[in-house]
């Protein structure tokens, strides 16, 4: 790691501030930043840790769905009953990120703000009609994920909380990779009503929803209205683990995977 | 009344309480007054000219102490790191050994080589500096597979070995196996690749290295599997210090492998850097840099052949192969593919004509040398894969077919037409105990339970035998080692009766402070807590060869037995003289010596204190003192054996493989400490598995560079990758030459492991056609091979 | 520029002044010399350097030793008894030879504790999935489950419990 400066805010807008330092990065649960770090791939002057702002914790139940803490730890999210209760697939998502000691670390705000094409919550984000709220504005889940480690966050501009949608149905299905069980694939399905959103994580450089699929299941909320159906890969990622086809073909699989945990 | 604590017994081990309280101490735990800390700037390419080194900025860095090059050890005179084997050629020539200097001179040849170090303060600084150094280099083309290197277009790694090749060796009688497969009604063949590992003990390497200039010693602190092999090799050949000024203590180490064995360059940097810079120096390596540097594994091209009469017995094996040396030779490199794996080609089988052989490369990749095993799994998977092919040419069970070839228990010793003579081993006894154990007969009914659920299931079987041991001197020297491979030991009774023993093998996992012990409380009836057994430091122990190729206990337990002899000797002619008895009417049993035929008897605890003690003794006749050295060294290799079964579930849909049971019998001869054994083999199971299923070292041929350089892209087995196993052995078969008719444990699940693996795979695809598939069977590949087959088979 | 940090570890406050940068397990093992704590890798996958910090484990190596200020830490060598009784967990580790080579049981004890105080009575899938963030090369992991499992017994046996309090 290169030196940098380290400040701890208490609340939002002292945060905001510091993180206008140049150079400066926020630090939520750090299980992807420091890693970074350690292997001097940033080097940024400054760490706003995010930790001591308590307007950026929380779980609470809102109309319509749930409000969710950006400094939320995934395993917070994982054992809270009210996520149980209201959002199960949501839990479920999060128990399912990284390992144990990741999850008492990491937050849902780090993981959207990082905005890795591997990491399992922007399916969520994207699939749970969710808006995140920053320390200046909404935005709309749907164009949250901009690319490959990219959103529409403003330089500076400090994820405060998600507000997810409590669908009808939901379920997550990661196909994940079995060295660093990041997800090679995953795939989000929520059904509201009579709209389906999928969403699909790590198959891409960015999270994306399937519009045939969605198409397909809100004729028919089973497995098997997805036979036949496929996404294609063109663009989707290639490495040592799983090609462009066999992303493409897990999507599919994923997808009834998710339908079926459903129900 | 049987010690408790003695031989048989599933004694807790005695190194536990400080392992798991946080008092292990591991060579990056160890702080010096003044200490500094080293880090290496390392090649990022694969192949270049080093044109010019620039230090200055990382000189002006805070905290730095030094930086120090190539041309520095050159100047200093610092020599290359030796090699321990020497291949001779079909032709008779030597192999290509260039030179492999700990710091690069004016050439780097794989990513990762040292280049130059720097010194500082704290590890921060020095990382901060490396940066700063500036390496002016020239790029090179650059071969990393070993079938492109010995093409004729191939970059060349070394000037001096043409063509890449170290040498072109054989080994058998190619006009018997020609004849053979003349007359042969059947033959079986396979193409396979025994894929590149990365060993990765959870310790990553580490070595600390001190001067004291009032006495000109050194002292190399160590993750070292052997420590007095260093010595010779870094005093002897690298930096030419006596041994009576270089002591080498390898504390306790997480884990070695294999990988833990050898020579390293660093080991000898941080030694040659404490005198010139008068201050401790310790070097610790991320994982990172364990990935690119220590020396990986296997990494074989092959090709076999088994001729068959019409009855699937086997006339003759021809194999050919490629091993990728990498850029250097390692310590034991040479051996590897050689020595360690083609003696091992006859298998369990009775082929009465075998043929091996092996072309060894260089390639502009980390050096390849001993992992787990080390070249028996090679062999192992080899002959257990193209076994499973033959019984399908010839038409017969897999099961029938090994045991149709099975050299049988009445033909021991037996001797293969590749140089060993099996001592002893009864497989066909290791099967029949593995079969109703895996419930063979009800496959086919889980089978049909598992395709219900819409997954495919295969069962697997490896018959293997491995040669263990290492060790017989004239054997190694005979087949190239350049010196003998013996063991030391030392047994000190102190005047209360507790007892030290030191030993030349070194524990870094095995549980030798209790086995060790375990030996001395049976044989001596002394409490095993009054026994303390010293390992890994040269300044405490006689000498020593270390711990690899399962030998510690079949060598380093029998020169235990063999110093405990000398003591049960010495301690009757004490107790005849204190029991006023002639020394042939001592009779000893159980630690207690007893004049016969009288209640007249003296523990070896009163005995231990006469002998530190003595008033009277007949000085002419009789020395103070129970203190007795041996050295063992045996008449031949042993030789564990067993079959390993292993069953796998196939998930069609994304190609996942599920390892469902896995069930091993054994042959390790007698057993000392059941719970231990067991525990090794769970252990060598896994990686196993990991090789078949899960490890993968890849180097991209094209740019050179590491591809899976981290834990995030070389898959370790985790705890949800496995299920629990099943393991049995029996102890009909001892071995017949040492002294506690053991024959090594460490490597077997290792060895048996991946052919069982893969020949489940294979079981379960075989209703897609596949007949073979390289390790690891990852997802995609399994998923690809079902995509693949051909349409009438994938619709059954 | 160095910076304070003070955290309360196994029991002891502590207070010392190190660099922004310096990660929990570096000041756990150069700074306050508690070694037990170990690095079996830099990308946080191996687990070796597991600690618990307000009662949850979490990787030390990927832990600032600052985000830890003022928390409450617990290593393996603040696991046993005052009196050296070993805790449940590292007696079972030691009953089942649940280790070999050392290296990576503290961070695999502190997990397993961690992981028994979120779910007392585990099954083996919950063990092999709750260990996930935990690499061992050497026992095969069968020892640690079955170490595990009776850990497990033993830390909801009622003196356990009462010793725990």
């Amino acid at each position: 790691m290169y030196a940098f400066t380290y400040q701890r805010p208490s609340t939002l807008a002292d945060a905001v501030a510091a993180a206008q330092a140049e150079d400066a990065k926020l630090l939520g649960g750090g299980q992807t930043l420091l890693p970074t770090l350690k292997q001097r791939l940033a080097q940024p002057s400054a760490l706003v840790d995010l930790s001591g702002v308590a307007e950026m914790k929380g779980i609470n139940a809102v109309d319509g769905g749930l409000e969710v803490g950006a400094f939320t730890r995934h395993s917070e999210v994982a054992h809270s009953d009210l996520v149980k209760a209201t959002i199960p697939a949501l839990a479920s998502l999060a128990e399912g990120i990284g390992d144990r000691q990741v999850r008492n670390m990491g937050t849902l705000g780090g993981s959207i703000a990082n905005a890795d094409p591997s990491a399992d919550y922007p399916s969520a984000v994207v699939a749970l009609k969710a808006t995140v709220t920053t320390d200046r504005r909404t935005i709309a889940g749907d164009d949250f994920f901009t690319g490959m480690f990219e959103t529409a966050l403003e330089p500076g501009e400090i994820v405060k909380s998600v507000r997810f949608s409590t669908p009808d149905k939901a379920a997550y299905a990661k196909f994940r990779n079995p060295a660093s069980r990041y997800a090679i694939v995953g795939v989000f399905v929520a059904k509201y009503g009579a709209e389906v959103r999928v969403a699909v994580t790590g198959a891409a450089g960015s999270v994306f929803r399937v519009p045939a699929f969605e198409a397909a299941l809100e004729a028919n909320f089973a497995a098997e209205a997805l036979n036949g159906l496929s996404v294609s890969a063109d663009d989707l990622n290639a490495d040592l683990h799983a090609s462009a086809d066999y992303r493409a073909h897990l999507v599919t699989v994923m997808a009834k995977r998710a339908v079926e945990a459903a129900g | 009344m049987a010690n408790p604590n003695g031989v048989g017994a599933s004694v807790r081990r005695l190194e536990d309480p400080r392992f798991l309280t946080g008092r292990g101490n591991y060579t990056d735990d160890f702080k010096r007054p003044n200490m500094t800390h080293l880090v290496h700037v390392r090649s990022p390419y694969p192949h270049a000219l080093v044109k010019g080194i620039d230090a200055s900025a990382a000189l002006a860095a805070p905290g730095v102490v030094a930086v120090l090059t190539g041309a520095d050890m050159e100047a200093d005179k610092v020599g290359s790191l030796p090699c321990g084997w020497q291949i001779h050629s079909k032709d008779g020539s030597p192999m290509k050994e260039p030179g492999h200097f700990p710091l690069a001179r004016g050439r780097v040849r794989y990513v990762g080589d040292a280049v130059a170090v720097v010194i500082a303060e704290t590890k921060d600084q020095a990382r901060d500096a490396a940066e700063l150094v500036v390496v002016d280099y020239e790029e090179l083309p650059a071969v990393t597979a070993s079938t492109r290197a010995v093409t004729a277009e191939a970059p060349q790694v070394h000037d001096e070995a043409p063509g890449n090749l170290c040498y072109d060796w054989h080994l058998g009688d190619k006009a018997a196996v020609d004849a053979a497969f003349a007359q042969a009604a059947h033959v079986a063949t396979i193409d396979l690749v025994n894929n590149r590992l990365v060993p990765n003990a959870m310790e990553p390497r580490a070595a600390l290295g001190e001067y004291d200039p009032s006495n000109g010693e050194y002292t190399l602190t160590t993750t070292s599997q052997n420590p007095h092999v260093i010595r010779l090799l870094m005093g002897a050949f690298v930096l030419g210090i006596p041994e009576h000024k270089l002591r080498v203590v390898a504390p306790d180490v997480g884990g070695g492998f294999g990988s833990k064995i050898f020579h390293y360059g660093e080991e000898a940097v941080v030694t040659w850097a404490a005198k010139k810079i008068g201050r401790p120096v310790k070097w610790t390596a991320d994982r990172s840099e364990s990935f690119l540097t220590d020396a990986h594994g296997r990494d074989h091209v092959s090709h076999a052949e088994m001729a068959m009469d019409q009855d699937g017995h086997f006339l003759a094996l021809r194999v050919s192969t490629l091993a990728n040396l990498g850029a250097y030779l390692s310590t034991f490199a040479p051996s590897i593919p050689t020595y360690l794996y083609a003696t091992l080609l006859a298998g369990q089988y009775k082929t009465p004509a075998i043929y091996a052989e092996v072309k060894a490369v260089f390639t502009n990749t980390a050096p390849v040398d001993a992992y787990r095993g080390a070249g028996r799994p090679e062999a192992c998977y080899l002959i257990e894969r193209l076994v499973d092919i033959a019984a399908g040419v010839a038409g017969l069970d897999r099961a029938e077919i090994r045991r149709r070839n099975f050299v049988p228990a009445s033909a021991m010793p037996y001797q293969t037409p590749v140089a060993l003579q099996y001592d002893s081993g009864d497989f066909a006894k290791n099967l029949d105990i593995a079969l109703p154990l895996v419930d063979y007969d009800g496959f086919a009914a889980r089978k049909a339970a598992s395709k219900a659920k819409g997954k495919l299931r295969g069962i697997g079987f490896s018959t293997y035998i491995e040669a263990c041991g290492i060790a017989p001197s004239n054997v190694a020297g005979a087949l190239g080692a350049r010196a003998g491979l013996y063991e030391c030991a030392e047994v000190r009774f102190h005047p209360t009766g507790s007892v030290t023993v030191f030993t030349g093998s070194h524990s870094h996992g095995q549980g030798h402070e209790t086995t060790f012990a375990q030996l001395v409380a049976e044989r001596f009836g002394v409490p095993i807590e009054n026994v303390e057994i010293v390992h890994g430091d040269t300044s405490k122990i006689p000498f020593g060869m270390g711990t690899y190729g399962s030998r510690s206990l079949a060598v380093g337990g029998s020169a235990l037995v063999k110093a405990m002899d000398k003591v049960e000797r010495k301690a009757k002619k004490i107790a005849a003289h204190m029991l006023e008895a002639a020394e042939t009417d001592i009779e000893v049993k159980d630690g207690r010596f007893t004049v016969a035929g009288t209640d007249k008897s003296l523990g070896i605890g009163d005995i231990a204190l006469q002998a530190y003690v003595p008033h009277n003794f007949p000085l002419d006749e009789l020395e103070p003192g129970l203190d007795e050295q041996a050295f063992y060294d045996p008449k031949n290799f042993t030789y564990p054996n067993g079959c390993h079964v292993c069953e796998v579930e196939i998930d069609p849909e994304t190609g996942v493989t599920q390892v469902v049971a896995f069930s091993a019998v054994d042959d390790f001869g007698n057993v000392i400490n059941p719970l231990i054994v067991e525990g090794q083999v769970h252990g060598g199971i896994v990686q196993g598995i990991g090789q078949a299923l899960l490890e993968n070292c890849v180097y991209d041929d094209e740019s050179g560079q590491l591809l899976t350089g981290s834990f995030m892209d070389y898959c370790m087995p985790r705890a949800d990758d496995v299920p629990s196993f099943t393991v049995r052995y029996h102890e009909d078969q001892p071995c017949t030459h040492n002294p506690l008719g053991v024959k090594g444990c460490g490597e077997a699940g290792t060895i048996g492991a991946s052919a069982a693996t893969m020949n489940a795979v294979v079981d379960a695809l075989s209703a897609f056609g596949v007949t073979h598939l390289d390790m690891p069977a990852t997802p995609e590949k399994v998923w690809r091979a079902i995509q693949n087959a051909t349409p009438a088979l994938a619709a059954e | 520029m160095p910076c304070t940090v003070t955290m309360t570890v196994n029991g002891k406050t502590v207070s010392r002044e190190v660099e922004e940068r310096t990660l929990l397990v570096t000041f756990l093992r150069d700074h306050l010399s508690l070694t037990g704590t170990h690095v079996g890798c830099d990308t946080s996958q191996c687990g070796a350097c597991v600690v618990h910090v307000d009662g949850r484990s979490v990787k030390s190596c990927t832990t600032l030793a600052v985000q830890a200020n003022g928390a409450s830490v617990t290593t393996i060598e603040g696991l046993a008894a005052a009196d050296g009784t070993l805790h449940p967990m590292q007696a079972a580790f030691r009953e089942h030879h649940g280790l070999q080579c050392g290296f990576c049981t503290p961070g695999m004890v502190m997990s397993a504790v961690d992981l028994v105080r979120n779910n007392p009575t585990p099954t083996e899938h919950d063990i092999r999935d709750g260990l996930e963030g935990n690499i061992c090369r050497c026992t095969g992991y069968h020892n640690i489950v079955k170490a595990v499992q009776a850990g497990a017994e033993a830390m909801n046996s009622p003196s356990a419990k009462a010793a725990a309090e």
